[in-house]
């Protein structure tokens, strides 16, 4: 077993770039993550690459695209207000079919909101969060050792499918320290035949843009690009199933809520409710599959979000509403309890007892 | 068996680097453990609180409400945090920046008068540490191979000359008696 190593959320995230291949990080300083760039600025200049603080979010997405466009892994961070500054890029990025990771640690909001934890920007993420008919894949750890890996996951699929991935933590998972061991396999970043690396006079030269002005050929790349994602949604969906198989009542929750729900189930299970928890890891493409199965037994599901609800529309989707869903929540920076998850999931075994 | 463990204070007392050295000693020993600082403006000088679970079992929400040991180094935390120590806990108070008492008698309570110890024995920063030393031998596990790999973890290379001080500071904490 390699050593573990105790390290906030952010940092494993920055370190689990570098080990991935990653050499250009753009940013803007925000918190709750700005230790992602705090530990670029020291690491990139020791091993050749860059790190490049850019005058505002907007500018930094610009040199992400660039430097996708030339091939290379690129990544930028920031955090909920500073996402929607990025948002017309990610539509760009989507566009030019460009390989990217974004990191979004989540903070409430609206507006410039607050600065602790939140998961609010689901919508944002899932549905796309810029203009046009796109989709981001979107990866939520909920673990400081998931912080690392689905970093390094997050950088292949872009590079596979050649689309943003964004991780969707929050600010709990981007500040707190768990052990984190690094001992990944990595595998071999693929040739990207597409990428403007200069032609050398030996092949047609590569174009990468995202502007069509013939509507049939914009048609053709959006219908193209969904059979993409149709691709995703079929290979690449995950969740963490945890006491479903004989469970009457699932918990859906992903991230920090997921781990305070965990707590809440284990005690539920103590006192004899058949409970389980469906924790999505990938947010975009949906587990749907998950929902859909647990909805054959399961009477009821109940949600917990760091939101005013998102998620639950996911979720009522994938089950086709045949259970009834409820929400359990706590927002602008607040988390709920366990002890508040606990007593959500005894109210629902009495309402099942009825 | 999970403890949790809460330290608060004030911004710059040192509270989040007491919460390492102790998940470090959790991850030498190969617990599972967490550390989760609050962040933002408090952490300027307001109040400041870590909170640290060490477990057997992996952990879940890392967020304690409910500690099993409260290290109050300030008025308003243990204010605050008093009533939350579970039935039984642990409260160790700076005695030298709190004058009160704990009002409740279900709970075990040590006052050390640690922001004057470190004073005196010229470490003014440390009093961390002595709270730290104390809780340690308190809570029976002082041993100091893993206290010294947990300061050699939380302590760079480039402050070497610190990991004696510290240490000196977790011994006085050790050995003082009210």
């Amino acid at each position: 077993m390699a050593d573990k190593v105790l390290m906030k959320g952010n940092e494993a995230i920055a370190e689990a770039a570098i080990q991935a291949g990653c050499r250009h990080y753009f940013g803007y300083p925000i918190t709750p993550q700005t230790e992602i760039a705090a530990y670029m600025a020291k690491r990139m200049p020791k091993i050749g690459g860059t790190f490049l603080q850019a005058e505002s979010e907007i500018a930094a997405i610009n040199m992400v695209y660039g430097v996708s466009a030339a091939g290379k892994r690129v990544m930028t961070s920031s955090s909920s207000p500073g996402i929607s500054l990025k948002s017309e890029g990610l539509s760009y990025l989507a566009g030019a079919d460009l390989p990217a990771l974004v990191v979004n640690c989540q903070r409430g909001g609206p507006g410039l909101g607050g600065i602790q934890p939140s998961q609010s920007d689901y919508f944002q993420a899932t549905r796309g969060g810029g203009h046009g008919d796109y989709h981001m894949i979107v990866l939520a750890p909920s673990s400081v050792q998931e912080m690392a890996q689905l970093t390094i996951k997050g950088f292949e699929l872009a590079d596979e499918y050649r689309m943003t991935s964004m991780i969707l933590a929050d600010g709990t998972i981007g500040q707190m320290m768990e052990p984190v061991s690094f001992d990944f396999e990595i595998k071999e970043q693929i040739e990207k035949p597409w990428a403007t690396t200069g032609t050398k006079m030996a092949r047609k030269h590569n174009i990468v843009n995202s502007l069509y002005l013939n509507p049939e050929q914009l048609e053709v790349t959006n219908i193209e690009r969904y059979k993409r994602y149709d691709i995703i949604k079929e290979k690449e969906a995950i969740a963490e199933e945890y006491l479903v198989d004989d469970a009457d009542i699932i918990v859906a929750a992903f991230g920090i809520a997921a781990r305070v729900s965990k707590n809440a189930v284990n005690q539920a299970r103590a006192e004899g409710i058949k409970v389980g928890l469906i924790r999505p890891i990938t947010l975009w493409p949906f587990p749907e599959k998950a929902f859909r199965k647990a909805a054959e037994h399961a009477k009821q599901i109940i949600c917990v979000e760091l939101s005013m609800g998102q998620m639950i529309e996911d979720v009522r989707l994938s089950t086709e509403c045949k259970v009834p869903v409820s929400l359990c929540y706590r927002v602008g920076g607040m988390i709920p309890t366990p002890d508040q998850v606990y007593q959500a999931i005894v109210e629902a075994a009495k309402k099942g007892e009825k | 068996m999970t403890k949790e463990y809460l330290f608060a204070g004030f911004g710059g007392q040192g509270l989040l680097f007491s919460g390492k050295v102790l998940a470090y000693k959790g991850l030498i020993e190969e617990k599972n453990v967490s550390w989760l600082p609050s962040y933002g403006p408090e952490m300027r000088g307001g109040t400041a609180n870590c909170s640290v679970i060490v477990s057997d079992d992996p952990v879940g929400a890392p967020i304690v409400l409910t500690p099993d040991v409260l290290v109050a180094m300030n008025l308003p935390s243990l204010d605050k945090y008093e009533k939350a120590v579970r039935k039984g806990g642990y409260i160790f108070v700076d005695s030298s920046l709190i004058e009160r008492k704990v009002q409740r008698d279900d709970v075990n309570v040590y006052y050390v008068p640690a922001t004057r110890l470190a004073s005196e024995n010229g470490a003014p920063t440390l009093a961390n540490m002595i709270l730290m030393g104390k809780l340690l031998s308190v809570l029976d596990s002082y041993t100091e191979e893993t206290v010294d790999a947990a300061l050699k973890k939380c302590i760079s290379a480039r402050h070497a000359d610190m990991l004696e001080l510290n240490r000196k500071m977790m011994e006085i904490g050790k050995n003082y008696n009210e």
